[in-house]
């Protein structure tokens, strides 16, 4: 068995350009994504429990946002700063993936 | 009296115990593609060659029903037997018996027959194709799993231990091929993951089939557990054999030797390479240019295919072969490639066999997604394993060797036995563009005319440094070499290193950087 594409491309290492063939797992990487401080992404994935913060609420850092429930433990998603709620993705009883936005502050 | 009676009796129970879960299971087991354990095992032993051991052992579990259901072999079978007449241990689980299910019993017949492979110093072969854990023996079949995966280990490194998934293997049972040496896989048969698409869609509500979540093809080119692939069954049970030709039976051996044979055909090793430093070869061609017949057996070819390993031999000997492959991504090393290696640089190691590292490397691959996958520790595990080895180890520089990349693919200052270079090579701290701009960029930047002023000293740099005269001068290569007089220098230097011996100061074990 052979890779699909056996297409020579122009690969660039440090100062130099190669005719290479890419793999299927480096066409398909992530793009690295800057992370926004604002905003409070899922690190595991699982179900919303409860959602204790309102829209517009202001918070002190380590109150609590929401619930999480996820591998059979309900993880408590906390404020990382003081702040005030901008928006609220998700819905009690959802689930939800991992990285899946689930909160803007500001 | 006649024995004859006691010896159809124990024909009749060999015949009812080896029907394994009956016509029914077995057609189904048919209907999806998969041969049964027992013609599994006939395919990959010699002939007439397969013992068996505890036929007649019984599961002893008496919760939920199971006093009453008789589980013929408790649903694996185990012996002895050959291939190409060396000795081999295995264990097949049986899909037809309760779905392979690993309860305490059938858990003690592959721990016996590991038992027996490790204190006999032969190979140890599993063939998995189970539904996992059985649920109703509880905890006995995690203890079950438990002492196969302490036995993997205490194994690994004394005896080779292959693994060939034929069906699923899920859960805790993926452990144990992770920890053996080299995994098999048969495209849309094997299925490996910890947790199969239902666990995923329960929890996350995603949907994934089977074979992109863990079939063989995933294993083979994306997460790099598995080492070979294969189409059919029969295509798996060849590789197997081949391998075996390949390995010693044990840590204290070396694998048999062939009748020495030259190359096939007469292909010119220096008219592979391009002579454009930045175009493309497929460096397999150099060695099967290179090894005995041109048979070059690789492993791990789909996974991280920017390195190149496998097994060939020279002069009749098995040999590793380490290589950099420039066809594809350059032949850099990054994170998958670096574990790939060193991986393999370890077996070698293990089991007596010496090392060939042919280098063209352009560095590290470089990207936020190479550190943070962390190319740092990966990287690393290239240089201990090239490091730690203590077998011949003899590295030839074809074309590029810069930076970070040139230490790490077997260099002298890791203790290399041998290094050869073509006068092709270019043995510098980074390529030539790169360090021209740095070491003249004032000239560069106040010349009249600076792109001519960088060509200039981007040639003259090249005249200067990128080559391998720079590095024989200070010994760091034993010997530029013509691309054709290759095998005949890489024979000698084996020739050479066959007694050799080289200690490491005594220690519990080391700290890999896993």
């Amino acid at each position: 068995m052979k890779d699909d594409n056996h297409e020579l491309v122009d690969f660039q290492v440090l100062s130099l350009k190669y005719k290479t063939r890419l793999t299927r797992k480096y066409k398909e990487r992530k793009k690295y994504e800057v992370p926004n401080p604002n905003e409070i992404k899922s690190v595991i994935p699982g179900t919303v429990l409860e959602i204790k913060a309102k829209k517009g609420k202001k918070l002190k850092e380590g109150e609590v946002i929401l619930l999480l429930e996820a591998m059979k433990m309900i993880n408590e998603i906390h404020m990382p700063f003081d702040g005030k709620i901008k928006k609220i993705f998700v819905e009690k009883g959802q689930r939800i993936s991992k990285s899946f936005l689930m909160v803007e502050i500001e | 009296m006649s024995l004859k009676k006691y010896i159809l009796d124990l024909r009749k129970r060999r015949e009812k115990v080896q029907q394994g879960g009956g016509e029914k299971a077995i057609e189904k087991q048919t209907a999806m593609g998969k041969m049964t354990a027992r013609e599994r095992i006939l395919a990959l032993v010699d002939q007439d060659s397969f013992t068996e051991y505890d036929l007649f052992v019984e599961h002893e579990a008496r919760d939920f029903g199971m006093d009453k259901k008789q589980l013929h072999g408790d649903g694996v079978i185990i012996g002895t037997g050959t291939i190409y007449g060396a000795p081999v241990c295995v264990f097949a689980q049986d899909f037809t018996v309760a779905g392979g299910s690993l309860g305490l019993m059938h858990a003690r017949k592959i721990t016996k027959i590991m038992d027996h492979a490790l204190k006999m110093r032969v190979p140890l072969i599993g063939i998995n194709d189970s539904g996992g854990a059985r649920i109703q023996e509880g905890v006995n079949s995690l203890a079950g799993y438990g002492e196969i995966f302490y036995r993997n280990t205490i194994a690994s490194g004394v005896i080779p231990q292959i693994s060939v998934i034929l069906g699923p293997c899920a859960g805790g049972a993926v452990y144990s091929p992770a920890l053996t040496d080299f995994v098999f896989t048969v495209d849309k048969i094997s299925k490996m993951f910890i947790t199969g698409p239902s666990v995923i869609k329960t929890v996350l509500g995603e949907e994934i089939s089977m074979e992109d979540l863990g079939g063989a093809r995933v294993h083979a080119e994306i997460t790099g557990n598995a080492h070979f692939f294969a189409n059919s069954e029969m295509e798996c049970f060849d590789q197997i054999k081949k391998l075996i030709t390949f390995i010693p039976w044990n840590n204290k051996q070396k694998a048999r030797a062939f009748p020495p044979k030259p190359p096939k055909g007469k292909v010119k090793v220096e008219d592979i390479i391009p002579s454009d430093p930045k175009n493309p070869y497929d460096v397999r061609d150099v060695i099967k240019a290179i090894v005995d017949d041109s048979d070059f057996f690789e492993i791990q070819e789909l996974f991280a295919a920017n390195i190149v390993i496998g097994f060939g031999r020279m002069n009749g000997d098995t040999i590793g072969f380490v290589a950099n492959q420039p066809l594809v991504l350059a032949g850099v090393l990054d994170t998958d490639s670096s574990d790939k290696a060193a991986r393999f640089i370890r077996y070698c190691d293990a089991f007596n066999i010496p090392i060939i590292t042919l280098e063209d490397m352009p560095g590290y691959l470089p990207g936020i997604d190479q550190e943070h996958a962390g190319v740092i520790r990966h990287g690393a595990k290239v240089l201990y394993a090239y490091s730690e080895a203590t077998v011949p180890k003899i590295t030839v520089i074809l074309r590029k060797a810069y930076g970070g990349g040139y230490i790490a693919m077997n260099s002298r200052h890791l203790h290399a036995d041998f290094m050869f270079a073509w006068p092709t090579a270019e043995i510098a701290v980074m390529g030539p563009e790169g360090a021209a701009n740095i070491i003249f960029k004032k000239e560069i930047e106040e010349a009249e005319n600076p792109e001519e002023m960088r060509r200039l000293k981007v040639q003259e740099y090249k005249e200067k440094f990128a080559n391998p005269y720079v590095a024989a001068a200070k010994g760091y290569i034993d010997s530029v070499i013509e691309p054709d007089e290759t095998r005949k220098m890489l024979l000698h230097a084996l020739e050479v290193s066959v007694s050799k011996e080289d200690y490491r100061p005594e220690k519990k074990h080391g700290i890999p950087p896993f």
